[in-house]
């Protein structure tokens, strides 16, 4: 069936703005936040757009308040956002931590700035580590999803929210202020529910009902040990069942890139050149960051003769790279903190790592 | 009309709240979070609400209070209990939502909090125990802590130009336009429970009538941590405390703004 006859028409829009529509999408009608740049587009878009269909904006006094308005909206069973930027990440991550602890689901969106510190608005991945290890206390994951599009802006936060629901788990959408920020078209194709919307758990008072509670706390005997290995099982699951991935240009390539959002999605104009030019390249992209592709990294690393890791950082994924594989010898890393590699800057690799393994011309 | 008294006797005069569970607290001989603990389940008895009440509890001594009192119930990060019950509260607006928070929880870690849910005139009920000290770490200071008081970490005293004044949160609150109620009660007398229930009641009226932000602070007593008797805690409050807080209700709204 084609678009045109499908009635479904297409969307110009920000990729922060598709985040927005993505979530109204999913059913979420709870949106907490509070302004930093580059992320202001969506609390701006959910302040105008929820209030009109009867769901709730409201700017907290800080992302500390922010996240404590997202566990009691998540406590009460309601689908509930919200985004912000390195910063203010860091400060929901107490939040974070309770609401890993307390198994309540909700989406959190980092619009990703560079650091550390106040640091500066521009584009970056540096933020990795805090995502995808657990950024609060106490030892916790959550699934991280990297969108490389304003496509996948919309659909992958439809997907965060069933992911969250599934596993009763904070999810985080991790962008870049170069995704956040542009615009490009998209399908807004149905939300197709993959989770039941029943939540047993939820406090609404007790009427007719035995009363509920939602804590995090376990003082007796071995409770929190048994809670910790429950909550570990959920992790291993979605590292068996939840791994993203997209696979381009993967036929014959001896040199693959292993990138996620803003970066891959210049490597692949870098890549179209390379092979235009008859160099074996392709990419693996981490499309979940938690749960990340290891085995698939491991394969392509026995086949492949060098694996380029790209990062707007000095080197985070570039680790989960190593642990995937015993190939070290054929790692290699470019790196921009901060900025936004070139396709040039890119290709110059890969015709330099081409030389290096004798492919290609 | 007195032989019809005879006739229904013996009744009942006493029992315990159904919002009460019946069971042995941890909490310390002479420590007065019981009394709040048994007012907060009378008045959600009385205002019939049981069913319909979500809780936020705190981190302190009274995390624990979800095995007490008997309703749905949220735990909080330190401080944070305003913002939970934010949360819960634009949920389900129909609901009754309180929370329950020491000095530490409500006047250090949670001053942001309490202050915003404060002014945006959040329609929740807030039941906070001032005993001047952090109880469950073991007894440091707290802004709460008088001048003078020896604490776990004010072995020297607190003293005003290092740790600043003791701060006075009925009071504070009630300069703030979204407070719809609050009074600062003890309980170290029949007397003064008495006024603590009315208090409490008033406030629960506040939120069921939708007039806005309502809080009630106990003057409470802490033995362990004060290393007094349960009777020299009850005097303490009595005088030196209620001496520096003075009781009484500072805001008391008659209907919501705007509506």
């Amino acid at each position: 069936m084609t678009l045109a006859a499908s009635g479904i028409s297409r969307e110009l829009m920000k990729g922060n703005e598709a985040i927005c529509v993505g979530a109204i999408a999913a059913g979420c009608r709870f949106y907490y936040g509070y302004p930093i740049t580059p992320q202001n587009d969506i609390p701006e878009y959910m302040a105008a757009h929820l209030p009109p269909i009867g769901g709730m904006f409201l700017q907290a006094e800080s992302e500390v308040a922010t996240i404590n308005f997202l566990l009691g909206a998540s406590a009460s069973g309601k689908r509930v956002m919200t985004s912000s930027s390195g910063p203010g990440i860091s400060l929901m991550q107490e939040g974070l931590s309770y609401m890993a602890g307390m198994e309540l689901p909700a989406v959190i969106v980092n619009i990703s700035r560079s650091g550390p510190g106040l640091g500066g608005i521009a584009p970056s991945q540096g933020d990795y580590f805090q995502a995808v290890k657990g950024g609060g206390h106490g030892g916790y994951r959550m699934p991280v999803l990297a969108p490389h599009s304003v496509q996948e802006m919309y659909s992958l936060t439809m997907r965060a929210f069933d992911l969250s629901d599934k596993y009763r788990n904070p999810a985080m959408i991790l962008g870049d202020a170069v995704i956040g920020q542009m615009k490009e078209p998209f399908v807004p194709t149905p939300y197709l529910p993959t989770v039941s919307a029943e939540k047993p758990w939820a406090l609404t008072g007790c009427a007719g009902r035995e009363r509920r509670i939602v804590k995090s706390l376990y003082l007796k005997d071995d409770e929190i040990e048994v809670h910790n290995w429950k909550l570990h099982r959920k992790y291993t699951t979605m590292q068996k069942e939840e791994v993203l991935y997209e696979s381009y240009c993967m036929d014959g390539a001896r040199v693959v890139i292993v990138a996620f959002g803003t970066a891959a999605r210049v490597s692949k104009t870098a890549i179209q050149v390379a092979r235009r030019e008859g160099i074996p390249v392709g990419m693996l992209r981490p499309v979940t960051l938690f749960p990340f592709p290891s085995r698939e990294v491991n394969e392509a690393a026995g086949v492949a003769d060098a694996i380029l890791v790209i990062e707007m950082n000095t080197g985070q994924m570039l680790e989960d790279v190593r642990m995937s594989t015993r190939h070290h010898d054929k790692i290699r890393f470019l790196g921009k903190p901060c900025a936004i590699p070139t396709p040039e800057e890119i290709l110059q690799e890969i015709r330099r790592l081409a030389g290096e393994i004798g492919a290609g011309r | 009309m007195k032989d019809k008294r005879r006739e229904t006797f013996p009744r009942a005069v006493f029992s315990r709240p159904r919002s009460l569970l019946d069971v042995r607290s941890h909490y310390c001989p002479g420590c007065h979070h019981g009394i709040a603990h048994r007012i907060l389940a009378e008045t959600i008895d009385r205002f019939d609400v049981r069913g319909k009440t979500v809780g936020v509890a705190p981190v302190g001594c009274a995390v624990l209070m979800y095995d007490y009192i008997d309703v749905d119930f949220a735990e909080a990060p330190h401080g944070r209990a305003p913002a939970v019950a934010t949360g819960v509260k634009r949920a389900h607006p129909d609901r009754f939502v309180f929370t329950y928070q020491g000095d530490g929880d409500l006047a250090a870690i949670g001053t942001s909090e309490i202050i915003h849910a404060a002014n945006r005139g959040e329609n929740i009920t807030v039941l906070f125990i001032n005993n001047t000290t952090y109880g469950m770490t073991g007894g440091q200071m707290a802004p709460t802590t008088m001048l003078g008081q020896k604490t776990a970490t004010s072995p020297y005293g607190r003293e005003f130009r290092n740790d600043g004044y003791p701060i006075k949160v009925a009071e504070l609150l009630a300069t703030i336009e979204g407070t719809a109620y609050s009074a600062r009660v003890a309980t170290s007398t029949p007397a003064q429970i008495r006024k603590a229930k009315e208090a409490v009641r008033k406030a629960f009226d506040m939120q069921i009538r939708e007039v806005g932000f309502s809080l009630v602070e106990f003057l409470s007593t802490c033995p362990t941590n004060w290393g007094m008797k349960p009777l020299d805690a009850q005097k303490r409050v009595l005088g030196e405390i209620s001496g520096y807080f003075p009781l009484g209700v500072y805001k008391e709204r008659k209907q919501a703004d705007f509506v």
